[in-house]
């Protein structure tokens, strides 16, 4: 359930104080996820989005290098994560 | 040495070496850290990090895993509502597979129980908003991380007059389990990496008064190496300087006062309650339950079930792993008689569970 992984918010999808919504990508898929905890982000915001809520806006640069570097670590480490789920 | 084999691929490599080299260089004794959060276990296992540091840094796990602590009974409850013709029991994929006094959700799935995983507490509204006539249950578990995602759905439920949805509420504190950790007898801890994202909604003011009760080092940290690194560092500059104070190493996401539009809606749905954590016992204050104003969505109103407290398999020991007293390969079954295809409890289960870390991240080492 606690995933680091920052998301971007693309739209927003409802501004109700209850139902807001909005679409946020992570690493490429969309999502929409829950915004009642957020409503003051702007597209482009990065948040951390947990169990279908986002519950903190990011500092930008930083979630920006952040996603950076996971995705350099996710492709080259998988081959290796792999291998140490083999018995 | 260098066992951090994952962190090969950084760009940053050389600031993760710096870190640890600047550990090194400040410590002049072995130290005893706890990480709160099982999110936080996994990235330290996976990384390398509590391997390479294990010369001059202890790394206990702590009870941070939600579903670990989800106390048998209320699994037994989820169960007991599954099988009634009337209701769809749904909740987080993690919690489905954990086994209960005698199977888990997924299994009474198998044996014709009503079962669903969603991804989010929103979608059990959206399937109750679909189904009118069934009774859609959703399993709220979890720290004050999730608490923000059942409250809203249950303020959604009410929104949309639902008379067909309802919260089982388990939902744990983390603050009151590091006290009842601190205070304990034969408590090794002598500093905390307090849970980044807890504090993302919680804020950390609150661990102030912690922190001059117990003079621990709170130190509230990130998930990624850099920031773990990071966290390990400022507890390991306190613990040398003798000082013990609250430090905000996850900057980039928790502000001192966490989220108050999260913490407002938390507290509008929620109550402190003493809660049991499953393989640790009760703790005090160390739960939240719904509000007698939200009381037409608790389950435990609506389906009134006569549940019994029961006691682990005999051979788990899930609550001396959850309890930081052991590591999980000090415990006889492990990557034997328990594996995540085939647990005995659940630490080897979820994804946060220090079990299931070591299981996956660490077995070359144990076997």
């Amino acid at each position: 359930m606690c995933l680091a992984v920052p998301g971007k918010l693309v739209r927003w999808l409802d501004r109700d104080p209850t139902f807001a919504a909005a679409e946020i990508e992570f690493a490429g898929v969309r999502r929409r996820c829950q915004m009642a905890c957020v409503p003051d982000a702007v597209e482009g915001d990065y948040v951390i989005v947990h169990a279908g809520i986002a519950i903190t806006r990011l500092d930008t640069a930083e979630a920006e290098r952040v996603i950076a570097e996971l995705a350099r670590v996710e492709s080259n480490t998988s081959p290796v994560d792999k291998r140490h789920l083999e018995p | 040495m260098n066992t951090m084999k994952y962190v090969d691929a950084f760009r940053d490599r050389a600031a993760a070496d710096r870190l640890v080299h600047e550990i090194r260089q400040r410590q002049t004794q072995r130290w005893t850290l706890m990480e709160v959060c099982g999110g936080q276990t996994h990235g330290l296992m996976r990384y390398g990090i509590a391997e390479e540091l294990a010369p001059e840094v202890e790394l206990i796990h702590g009870p941070g895993c939600p579903v670990c602590v989800t106390p048998l009974e209320a699994i037994d409850r989820a169960l007991q509502l599954a099988f009634r013709d009337d209701v769809i029991v749904t909740s987080f994929g993690d919690m489905l597979r954990v086994p209960g006094s005698q199977y888990s959700l997924l299994s009474a799935r198998a044996a014709g129980g009503n079962v669903r995983a969603v991804y989010s507490p929103s979608d059990a509204v959206a399937l109750a908003k679909a189904h009118p006539r069934r009774q859609i249950v959703f399993f709220a578990v979890g720290f004050e991380t999730t608490a923000p995602a059942t409250a809203i759905a249950v303020r959604q439920a009410r929104g949309l007059r639902l008379k067909n949805f309802s919260l089982l509420v388990s939902h744990v504190r983390v603050q009151p389990a590091m006290r009842a950790i601190a205070e304990s007898h034969d408590c090794q801890v002598q500093a905390f990496l307090a849970a980044g994202h807890v504090c993302a909604v919680m804020g950390y003011e609150s661990y102030d008064e912690f922190v001059a009760r117990h003079h621990l080092p709170v130190v509230v940290t990130g998930f990624e190496p850099i920031d773990l690194l990071e966290g390990v560092l400022e507890a390991v500059y306190q613990l040398e300087e003798g000082r013990a104070e609250v430090a905000n190493r996850y900057a980039w996401s928790v502000r001192a006062e966490g989220n108050r539009n999260a913490r407002d809606l938390v507290h509008e749905v929620y109550e402190v309650c003493d809660r049991r954590w499953r393989g640790i016992g009760e703790i005090l204050e160390g739960g939240l339950r719904l509000r007698p104003a939200w009381r037409d969505f608790d389950a435990e109103y609506r389906f009134p079930l006569s549940i019994q407290p029961t006691e682990e398999p005999g051979e788990c020991r899930s609550g001396d792993v959850l309890a930081g007293r052991i590591k999980p390969p000090q415990c006889a079954a492990f990557g034997t008689r328990c594996r995540p295809d085939r647990p005995l409890g659940a630490p080897m289960v979820s994804s946060e569970g220090a079990c299931a870390a070591y299981y996956r991240y660490a077995r070359s080492h144990v076997s």
